[in-house]
């Protein structure tokens, strides 16, 4: 499969699905059953076993006909986190049943993973299932969960064993947001909105059937979900300039009347971070090509939000007086994350969760310190103790 | 900004296995107990390491093409080459011969340069190219050397890397129809041999006085084809600069990980643990900007950016990723018997070498218009 080949098979559909007068749904349905969805994935699933780095040619050459996007901002926790766990650990069945739907943004996701006494420690978790014939009957509270207010599906872990250590105990579930006993509570953020939740779980029915992975094997299956989090939070397919140096640097360009020499020189240093990184991504998809993300998506995870965070800083004192403002302070409930359709007040608040969702920048860095460099780990007090006999 | 070929930036499987080759060699003879040995010495380099690598591995004529006696492979090669020699800071002349000198004389063609181009190519000649090592890309046609009237050049070029190991300098030159690339023989020259801040990378004066010397090419291709020789080794540098970032990495993890202190050993004190997390996101990113230097030199697209931003870049993580090293390491590190300090001094003169990281980000700036 060569570049050149997708574009034709991209030419073709479009000669035969003309974007302007096919429906949205419509087109982006065929779009998937053509295995132009995501041409890494298998074929049948929105994919024909490409490598996973060709997929910014499928996209670019939809983008430049004006088809219509399937809105990946709103969409991201599905096509970054659940879709690669579904079609890891699904059955053939789950993974037909889902992967459609969540790929046109028919079914938006949203991941129930962290609780109030569970962050970094994920592991910890408390949120119990219990099963009860086909069922299992799930008790708990979840925290911070991005987007649950608009979410049809949930990619869930649970505790089903508390008599073993925490790591064996968890099973991972496929939750519907819309089953009784399900409660979405906003949570208001440091920007002003409510971009997450909290999620109330109270004797929800889970069927069997939407258990992702064995019994007690819900970390392993965590563990594709979160390393695929990393890599769809840092591994971003970017043009050069493209995101938030692009803003800046146009900013920079048509108002001459900020510039001053210091900022100039943060600036260019940010332009050469942001585009060292971007080589990067690339980089790391180019090795990405078949296999599973490795834990390198952790290193571009932390590089880039210390670059947001830089960079979104450098922002507002550019705009000086601007930059005093804020642009709405109301409690909204936002359909997406809309880093850049906002202004430089938002995106310096928005940024500082870079370094804390989907794992927090130290974190992340005992991650690379011990499985990549293979430093010692710190020492263990929980190894071996049944998780209900942890301190908490 | 328009759409840019997508760049390989990986390592191909020839690639790796020249990689794997000249790491053998290298780590054969060019050990660091070899090297500190060697380097206060009256050989300070070692030129039969120097021929081998250069002759028997053909090192020296991967950017040639075959027709002028070289391999045709390209800089991504030559790259692999230099981060290797980044790892072990061999005391090799390299870059002044199959980096600098190579590209002046593949840039200006002409039959001077195809005369000396397959000698240079089969190791069989070392050049130098008579620029202060300091030089950045895009500087003025340097003015300190004259044609006189009967043909022969006057005047003098300092630091010049290794020189002092030459045997063909290309000397810029202005006379009076403007700038021209010269071939002199090192024999004609006064070569005084300076005392370098590396250790392991010599430089040295280069004095002439009314030196014998053949024209290579004259006015603007001259300058054009010196910019081409201070390009390439500018990107191609940052592939060595990341050689010394990732012997900085491996060599600290795997001290920390054997010295025990309180008990433990300290590599597993947390405040360790995340600065060589951060050295190695750092190494992620510098072999991904190094890797894209070479493949725009070898690719002949976006060059001044790739190069740019690769000084800009590279240069000072190779820098903090030693002066890590050396902190990290406690007292040994600090001491001369440990290789440290000649990492430390290549990565403080390669940082200096063809333009600083100040130097290139004003460039950038320029080329993709973020005005003063
Ligand atoms: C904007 C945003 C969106 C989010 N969306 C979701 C979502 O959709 N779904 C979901 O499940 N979760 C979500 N989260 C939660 C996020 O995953 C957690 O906040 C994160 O994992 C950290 O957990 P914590 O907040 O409990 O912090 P804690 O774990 O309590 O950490 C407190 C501090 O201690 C540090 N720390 C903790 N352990 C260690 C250690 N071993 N070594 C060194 N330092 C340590 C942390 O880095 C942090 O600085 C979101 C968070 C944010 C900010």
């Amino acid at each position: 499969m060569t570049p050149d080949d997708l574009r034709a098979q991209v030419a073709g559909f479009l000669a035969a699905h003309d974007p302007k007068t096919t429906e949205r749904l419509e087109f982006l349905r065929a779009r998937y059953d053509a295995g132009l969805a995501w041409v890494h994935f298998p074929e049948g699933l929105g994919g024909q076993g490409a490598a996973r780095a060709l997929q910014p040619v499928v996209d670019r050459a939809f983008a430049a006909a004006g088809a219509p996007d399937n809105d990946p901002r709103r969409i991201g926790i599905g096509l970054g986190m659940a879709a690669p766990t579904i079609l890891a650990f699904g059955t053939e069945e789950q993974r037909t049943r889902f992967l459609r739907p969540l790929w046109t943004g028919e079914e938006v996701w949203c991941q129930l993973f962290s609780e109030p006494g569970a962050g970094s420690d994920l592991a910890a978790l408390a949120t119990r299932a219990v099963r009860d014939g086909d069922d299992w009957v799930v008790t708990g509270q979840k925290v911070w969960t991005s987007g649950a207010h608009n979410s049809q599906w949930a990619i869930l872990v649970t505790r089903t064993d508390p008599d073993v250590p925490k790591h064996q105990g968890m099973t991972y579930f496929m939750c519907d947001m819309t089953a009784p006993g399900v409660e979405v509570r906003p949570l208001r953020q440091i920007t002003g909105e409510a971009e997450f939740n909290e999620v109330f779980l109270t004797g929800v029915r889970i069927p069997d059937s939407q258990r992702l992975g064995a019994v007690g094997e819900g970390w392993k299956v965590a563990q594709t979900t979160l390393m695929n989090e990393r890599v769809a939070i840092g591994g971003n397919a970017l043009p050069r300039e493209g995101g938030l140096i692009g803003m800046v640097s146009k900013t920079w360009r048509e108002r001459p009347e900020l510039r001053t020499p210091e900022l100039r020189d943060r600036l260019v240093q940010h332009w050469v971070e942001a585009e060292s990184l971007r080589l990067a991504a690339s980089r790391l998809r180019q090795q990405l090509t078949a296999g599973a993300p490795g834990p390198e998506g952790s290193a571009m995870k932390v590089a880039f939000s210390e670059l947001n965070q830089k960079l979104t800083g450098l922002e507002i004192e550019l705009l000086g007086e601007e930059g005093l403002r804020y642009d709405d302070w109301t409690l909204r409930r936002p359909e997406k994350v809309d880093f850049l359709g906002r202004e430089a007040g938002y995106r310096y608040l928005r940024a500082k969760g870079n370094s804390i969702e989907g794992g927090t920048s130290e974190v992340l860095r005992n991650i690379i310190s011990e499985r990549v460099l293979g430093l010692p780990s710190e020492p263990r007090v929980d190894k071996d103790v049944a998780w209900k006999d942890l301190p908490r | 900004m328009s759409e840019l070929p997508t760049p390989d930036l990986l390592y191909s499987d020839v690639e790796e296995d020249l990689r794997a080759s000249v790491r053998d060699l290298l780590t054969d003879q060019a050990s660091p107990a070899a090297l500190l040995a060697r380097v206060e010495t009256a050989e300070p380099y070692d030129l039969k390491l120097w021929k081998t690598l250069a002759a028997d591995l053909g090192a020296a004529g991967l950017m040639v093409p075959e027709e002028l006696g070289g391999h045709g492979a390209s800089a991504r090669e030559t790259a692999v080459v230099l981060e290797e020699l980044g790892r072990s800071v061999a005391p090799v002349p390299f870059l002044g011969s199959a980096v600098l000198a190579t590209s002046a004389l593949l840039a200006a063609g002409g039959s001077v340069a195809a005369e000396l181009l397959p000698r240079l190519a089969a190791g069989e000649l070392t050049g130098a190219l008579a620029v202060p090592l300091s030089t950045a890309p895009g500087a003025a046609f340097p003015a300190t050397v004259s044609v006189n009237g009967d043909g022969t050049l006057s005047g003098r070029a300092g630091t010049v890397v290794d020189a002092s190991v030459a045997e063909l300098l290309v000397v810029p030159a202005t006379g009076p129809d403007g700038p021209g690339l010269y071939a002199v023989e090192a024999s004609a020259a006064q070569v005084t041999e300076l005392v370098s801040l590396d250790l392991t990378r010599r430089v040295a004066d280069v004095e002439l006085d009314h030196a014998a010397a053949r024209l290579v090419v004259s006015g603007a291709a001259a300058q054009a084809a010196l910019d081409t020789a201070l390009t390439t080794a500018a990107g191609l540098l940052a592939s060595e600069q990341t050689g010394l970032t990732e012997w900085a990495l491996t060599t600290t993890v795997t001290y920390l990980k054997a010295r025990y202190q309180f008990g433990r050993p300290v590599g597993g004190f947390q405040s360790l643990k995340h600065r060589l997390a951060n050295l190695y996101t750092d190494l992620v990113n510098a072999r991904a900007t190094a890797r894209y230097a070479a493949d725009a030199l070898a690719g002949g697209f976006d060059v001044p950016i790739a190069v740019a931003v690769a000084q800009a870049r590279v240069a000072p993580i190779a820098v903090h990723a030693v002066e890590e090293a050396i902190q990290l390491h406690g007292g040994i590190g600090m001491t001369w018997e440990h290789p440290a300090h000649l990492f430390l001094k290549r990565a403080k003169s390669d940082e200096l070498a063809f333009g600083t990281p100040g130097r290139h980000r004003a460039r950038l700036a320029d080329l993709v218009d973020l005005p003063a």
